[in-house]
């Protein structure tokens, strides 16, 4: 076991490469996650930090670039098989969820990651009293709702049982997707909480996309702004740094200010060629 | 009374087609065109293998094996090499035409005097229960191999049923599930959704496949037009079963595609006896599953503000 839980080397990817609408979604990343930490991404839309987060679970195939998890080489590993080390908490509660399996069938599937599926009764009374008392640990009242089908649950509801089914095996990485975003204020809150109680708990290594800067430094470690397919910036040690909101918006700023650079030394060059 | 016999005897036969399409249509949420041909393999294989005097019990499961290829094909075709589902079903259906015109030497084949497990039932019939070669039955003489095949069809259906119905409560069923209902889901959970995808379409065809070597045992001849409309009239008594017993929970809605066999057949029986020409059968059948798809739909446009639910398909 090393004290890296992940490393990145040099890692890209193009959508609709040779086409008019080629885009660098990740150019050339590298990146380290030491055991433990929480880190955040930020960054504008399109800036490539969903694209990181699906290139690490496995979802995006990657041209360049190598991917090791706890020094493990997982490159070439398809996205299911990764999932036995790193588990993912989504946008969008429906993605996480299988809407018409019930509660407890949902859990117990989550609670299969990296254990061999066959022939065993699923829900055995033992399996579905520990299902029971982990979810009684979340305070929502849904210990008694193990047999309702999941798609029936509110969202935050769901969300706070995805975030249960994302730390309940140990992950070695933990990737959470904006997973708050598609949330009421007060689910949201309730969902942040939960996250945090887990990987306090688990020790948990995270890597956590945001666009909310308030949960960035609230919650994060480190700080990572991407831009254009790469990380802008990157603010280890935050709390040493006693980094602010308005740092994060001046470093934001700073960032547009490049871009219209780019736009008018590109305008520029029109006008002096074409 | 031999009539009712025969129907509900079909009709549990047909049972597992509405297993097998149970599996496809609603656990992976699509509509797999392999079934025609699958049925129609069982009833050639079956036949081919009776008549050169193979053990009834084996030649019934070499004809099941046949529809697990058969479906694990369809499946490794569009998993492994992207064809689309439809495609890769009718692909698989048209080759196994000619599989089964090969099996049968020809477009017919009557098992004449070779043993089935039809056969069989009627020897373990009168060793274990007794059963005489006729029985009065309200007042209509009714043979001892009708009765053995119905008590056998009945053990077979409802056992298999029951299995299936275990099988979903399963690590390995409720891995299928997932995979059906939200592969993105099921993939971050662990679950190879392609393999979960290649092992469902099997198990679906080898009920398939054994519905048609039970059904060409039962009619005494199989014939290469047998698997013709099996897909619709699978979907038709799944769909029944559902009106009658719901979907919740799931033995219920396992439970209801027996059933809805059963009680279809019968239906069948009574409007043939009325006079409906047979021939009209598959015009009926089709036309009856339209009518429970756009049914549902016609309804909610009825209601203005509620939003007509589109077909849907994961895989």
């Amino acid at each position: 076991m090393s004290e890296v839980a992940l490393r990145l080397e040099a890692i890209s990817h193009v959508f609709h490469p040779g086409t008019s609408s080629e885009v660098q979604a990740l150019d050339r990343v590298d990146l380290q996650l030491e055991r433990g930490t929480f880190t955040v991404v930020l960054g504008t839309n399109g800036s490539g930090k969903s694209s990181l987060l699906n290139a690490i679970a496995g979802s995006l195939a990657l041209p360049q670039g190598r991917i090791y998890l706890d020094a493990q080489e997982v490159t070439r590993w398809p996205e299911q098989r990764r999932a036995r080390l790193i588990s993912r908490v989504f946008q969008n509660p429906f993605t996480g969820t299988a809407s018409d399996l019930s509660v407890a069938e949902n859990l117990v599937l989550a609670g299969g990651r990296g254990r061999r599926r066959w022939l065993r009764r699923a829900l055995s009374r033992d399996r579905r009293r520990a299902l029971r008392d982990a979810v009684a640990q979340l305070g929502m009242n849904l210990e008694d709702r193990l047999d309702t089908p999941i798609g029936l649950l509110s969202g935050g509801q769901r969300q706070a049982l995805t975030v249960l089914m994302a730390t309940m095996v140990r992950p070695t990485l933990l990737l959470l997707d904006e997973h708050t975003a598609a949330l009421d204020p007060r689910s949201a809150e309730q969902v942040v909480r939960l996250t945090q109680q887990a990987i306090r708990e688990g020790g948990l290594t995270t890597l956590m996309v945001t666009h909310s800067m308030t949960e960035a430094v609230e919650l994060g470690d480190r700080v990572l702004v991407m831009h254009r397919g790469r990380v802008a910036y990157d603010l280890g040690d935050l709390r040493r740094r006693r980094l602010a909101e308005d740092d994060l918006l001046r470093f934001f700023d700073q960032l547009r200010w490049a871009d219209r650079l780019d736009d008018s030394a590109a305008e520029m060059l029109r006008r002096t060629y074409v | 009374m031999n009539l009712l016999i025969g129907a509900v005897t079909i009709g549990l036969i047909l049972a597992l087609l509405g297993l097998g399409v149970f599996i496809s249509y609603r656990i992976y949420d699509t509509i797999d065109l392999t079934a025609d041909g699958s049925f129609g393999v069982g009833a050639a294989c079956v036949a081919a293998l009776l008549v050169r005097g193979v053990d009834p019990l084996l030649a019934t499961l070499v004809a099941m094996l046949a529809g697990v290829v058969a479906g694990g094909i369809t499946g490794v075709l569009h998993t492994q090499f992207l064809v689309n589902v439809f495609l890769a079903g009718v692909l698989t259906s048209t080759a196994l035409y000619s599989v089964s015109l090969f099996l049968m030497g020809s477009g017919n084949l009557a098992l004449g005097q070779a043993d089935s497990l039809m056969t069989l039932a009627e020897r373990l019939g009168q060793r274990l229960l007794g059963l005489p070669s006729s029985v009065m039955l309200f007042g209509t003489p009714v043979s001892g191999e009708s009765i053995a095949t119905l008590i056998l069809m009945l053990l077979l259906a409802g056992g298999l049923a029951l299995l299936l119905a275990f099988f979903l409560g399963t690590d390995l069923g409720l891995a299928m599930r997932a995979a059906g209902d939200n592969p993105r889901m099921a993939k971050a959970v662990a679950i190879d959704v392609d393999r979960m995808v290649v092992l469902g379409l099997a198990l679906s065809n080898g009920l398939i496949a054994l519905a048609g070597a039970l059904f060409a045992q039962n009619a005494g001849f199989a014939s290469i037009d047998m698997g013709i409309g099996a897909l619709v009239t699978g979907l038709a008594n799944l769909m029944l079963g559902e009106a009658l017993l719901g979907r919740r929970p799931i033995g219920r809605w396992i439970a209801g595609a027996l059933v809805g066999a059963v009680i279809f057949r019968l239906l069948v029986a009574a409007a043939l006896r009325a006079g409906l020409n047979a021939n009209a059968l598959k015009l009926v059948t089709a036309v009856l599953v339209f009518a429970v798809l756009v049914l549902p739909q016609l309804r909610r446009k009825a209601r203005p503000g509620i939003q007509a639910e589109g077909t849907r398909s994961h895989v």
